[in-house]
């Protein structure tokens, strides 16, 4: 009985890890689909994320709720913003300088968050911290709960906006074919800058969801993004399940290798499945990918 | 612009255009040796530094700039070099076998690590390098028997075969006619300058004529586009695993002499940080160029020494003056180096995509046809995106 109050909470632990992991694998699969640029600043995007919203509550004094809506809507503007500021001149280019300028992106934002938040670390308490619901002999963490609650609404409502709305079906347009979709009349680089802003909404979301479960944070917490990065491979690049459920595996691996294997080696686990993957089979769990035609 | 009109097939063979080329590179290539004479030993530290940062960026240069490949995980091939050097060199073998033997066994990983994921889309290779970045870092602090965990490895002098009439004072040496021949260790920042030169040299020669041969061409039709260098019957898959191979194998060395360096080996002097400075070297220089690799590591090495001088004068300055206060604690405030290497990546990419290398190439090219400079020599072509995925 105890070891399986165990591993419920691993089982639990993991899921809510794993939301989060495959929220911040959404943010660039979202981006990747719709313009085959991956974004290696997506962690430190959500990092920022974070840290607004703290600046809204903590600062500002502002109710939670409605500091949650705040940081979205400002994420969405910040999104936007660096895609026309930076991203948008780099359309046309090779694929590696947008690799490389989202990692150049990244490094900037973090050594601004740290200078304007001023503080090392950041404690930042929402409703959900440190609260427990209690299921038959089984206690788990509200705000582990309200993580995969969130993944949950979070990706309902993308599906929807994407197959259901005028502008998600541009989207997809633009994502498969720039030219012809700019021929169509879609305004190619607005839809850009559009989707830049959704993952960047996502991505703020994200943040405030990791704030019950990491604690702290600090400038640096972007660096989780690469685990993240390690699911959206494990379910299929480009696949908007695949980066779910993909974060969902690496989440469960991390917590159950941290338990069974020796102190120290969960992360070397994560990225042994990564390279597992690659290994044997490189088209990820929901493949996306087919040769392109001349 | 410079036309060479070529009367003889060896003109085609030379390993420079015309005399101009010949005479700059062999100015160049004097004022390297004949650098320590003249500076004081902090800036032959210094020189040391910045050697051993353009032999690590060529090799990244040769993947990232020449194939296309994105690659993250350089610290890693760095620091594979630097610590199968310091074991072998533990262990006995002696200084120019060690060298190369580490720089194998980094261009083996590379090779591991490249036939997997090269057969897939560009970013697949990012992702995974910057996997093996971080693993190598994990096993370097849990390998203890080899690596010494986190105490780190000290990493002995090199050793050279040497004969000399006075008796060597260390190891196993034998006389021989009056002679005394043995190992010797050779250490002070000189000797580390004159190794790090001759292997600058040698890899750049060596990349210089990879470049010239099929296969260099191979790596460069496959960074222009893959689809046209595969229906022209290139073997994808081969070239960029050898182009990534011997990207490892050239950092690696680098890695063997940068634990000369340093002295003392620990998992931290490799981190990921490594990784996006040699591709700042490699986007600041000039992607493409073995020129840039050079001119990017000066200017790497400049910037990392300059920051401090000048976070101090202005705290200096402005201590105290209360308009400026945001400006002490801007220069201040944690992490401002990787910040300004940020900056820079972005802004370089954005404006001068063609880096350091490229600028002056320009310039050249400006005062060589002046008036008839036109913007448009130098201008890319830009190509859309029609993707890759089925749905």
């Amino acid at each position: 009985m105890e070891s399986v109050q165990i591993y419920i909470a691993l089982l639990v632990n993991g899921l809510a890890l794993g939301c989060i992991y495959g929220l911040i694998a959404l943010g660039f699969v979202l981006i990747y689909k719709a313009t085959e640029m991956v974004n290696f600043a997506q962690g430190d995007v959500m990092m920022v994320g974070a840290f607004v919203a703290f600046g809204l509550v903590a600062g500002l004094a502002i109710n939670f709720w409605v500091a949650l809506v705040l940081t979205v809507a400002i994420m969405v503007v910040f999104g936007f913003v660096l895609d026309v500021t930076v991203i948008r001149r780099l359309i046309g280019q090779p694929q590696f300088s947008i690799v490389m300028a989202t990692i150049g992106v990244g490094y900037v934002l973090r050594f601004f968050a740290a200078y304007f938040a001023n503080v090392e670390q950041i404690a930042f308490l929402t409703p959900f911290t440190g609260k427990a619901v209690q299921f038959a002999q089984v206690t788990l963490d509200a705000g582990k709960l309200a993580a995969v609650v969130g993944t949950l609404i979070l990706c309902t409502t993308l599906y929807l906006f994407f197959q259901r709305t005028r502008l998600g079906v541009a989207m997809q347009a633009a994502s498969q074919n720039q030219l012809a979709a700019y021929y169509m009349g879609i305004p190619v680089a607005m839809i850009f800058s559009l989707i830049w802003g959704i993952s960047a909404g996502v991505a703020g979301i994200t943040g405030i969801m990791l704030m019950p479960i990491a604690n702290v944070m600090d400038p640096s917490i972007g660096f989780i993004a690469i685990k993240a990065f390690a699911g959206a491979v494990v379910g299929g690049f480009g696949s908007i399940p695949g980066a779910v459920v993909g974060g969902l595996i690496i989440g469960l691996v991390e917590q159950f290798s941290d338990y069974l294997l020796p102190a120290g080696y969960k992360d070397i686990a994560v990225y042994s499945v990564l390279l597992a993957v690659m290994i044997f089979r490189p088209q990820g769990i929901f493949s996306q990918m087919g040769r392109k035609k001349v | 612009m410079r036309f060479v009109f070529k009367t003889r097939y060896e003109q085609d063979l030379k390993l420079w255009r015309h005399a101009g080329d010949l005479r700059g590179y062999g100015f160049f290539l004097a004022l390297l040796v004949l650098f320590p004479a003249v500076a004081d030993v902090y800036f032959v530290g210094e020189a040391n530094l910045l050697l051993i940062y353009a032999i690590a960026a060529l090799g990244l240069m040769l993947s990232l700039g020449f194939t296309g490949m994105v690659s993250l995980g350089h610290s890693a091939f760095l620091g594979i070099g630097a610590y199968a050097h310091a074991y072998f060199l533990q262990q006995g073998v002696p200084f120019v076998f060690s060298l190369p033997l580490a720089a194998l066994l980094a261009g083996a990983v590379g090779v591991a690590v490249g036939l997997p994921t090269l057969r897939m889309h560009g970013i697949y290779l990012a992702i995974a390098t910057l996997a093996v970045a971080l693993i190598t870092q994990d096993i370097m602090s849990k390998w203890s028997s080899v690596t010494g965990g986190f105490d780190g490895l000290p990493v002995a002098g090199p050793d050279f075969l040497s004969i000399q009439a006075e008796e060597i004072n260390r190891g196993g040496w034998f006389e021989v006619a009056g002679l005394h021949v043995g190992w010797v260790e050779m250490w002070s920042p000189t000797s580390l300058y004159y190794m790090c030169v001759f292997v600058l040299v040698f890899s750049a020669w060596m990349v210089r004529n990879l470049m010239r041969s099929p296969t260099g061409r191979a790596f460069v039709a496959i960074r222009d586009s893959e689809i046209s260098a595969q229906s022209m019957g290139i073997n994808l898959a081969r070239y960029k695993t050898t182009a990534f191979g011997v990207s490892a194998f050239i950092t690696g060395m680098a890695g063997a002499l940068f634990g000369h360096q340093i002295s003392h080996l620990a998992p931290d002097a490799f981190n990921i940080f490594i990784s996006i400075e040699l591709l700042l070297i490699c986007v600041v220089g000039g992607i493409g160029t073995i020129q840039g690799a050079v001119l990017g590591a000066a200017f790497l090495i400049a910037l990392r020494s300059s920051i401090p001088i000048l976070r101090d004068e202005v705290t200096a300055t402005f201590d105290g003056v209360g308009a400026m206060e945001w400006l002490v604690r801007f220069v201040n405030a944690p992490g401002l180096e990787a910040g300004v290497f940020g900056a820079l990546l972005v802004l370089f990419i954005i404006f001068e995509p063609f880096g350091l290398y490229g600028r002056w190439l320009k310039t050249k090219t400006y005062f060589d046809l002046f008036p008839l400079y036109k913007k448009s020599t130098f201008a890319r072509q830009k190509s859309y995106l029609k993707t890759e995925r089925l749905k």
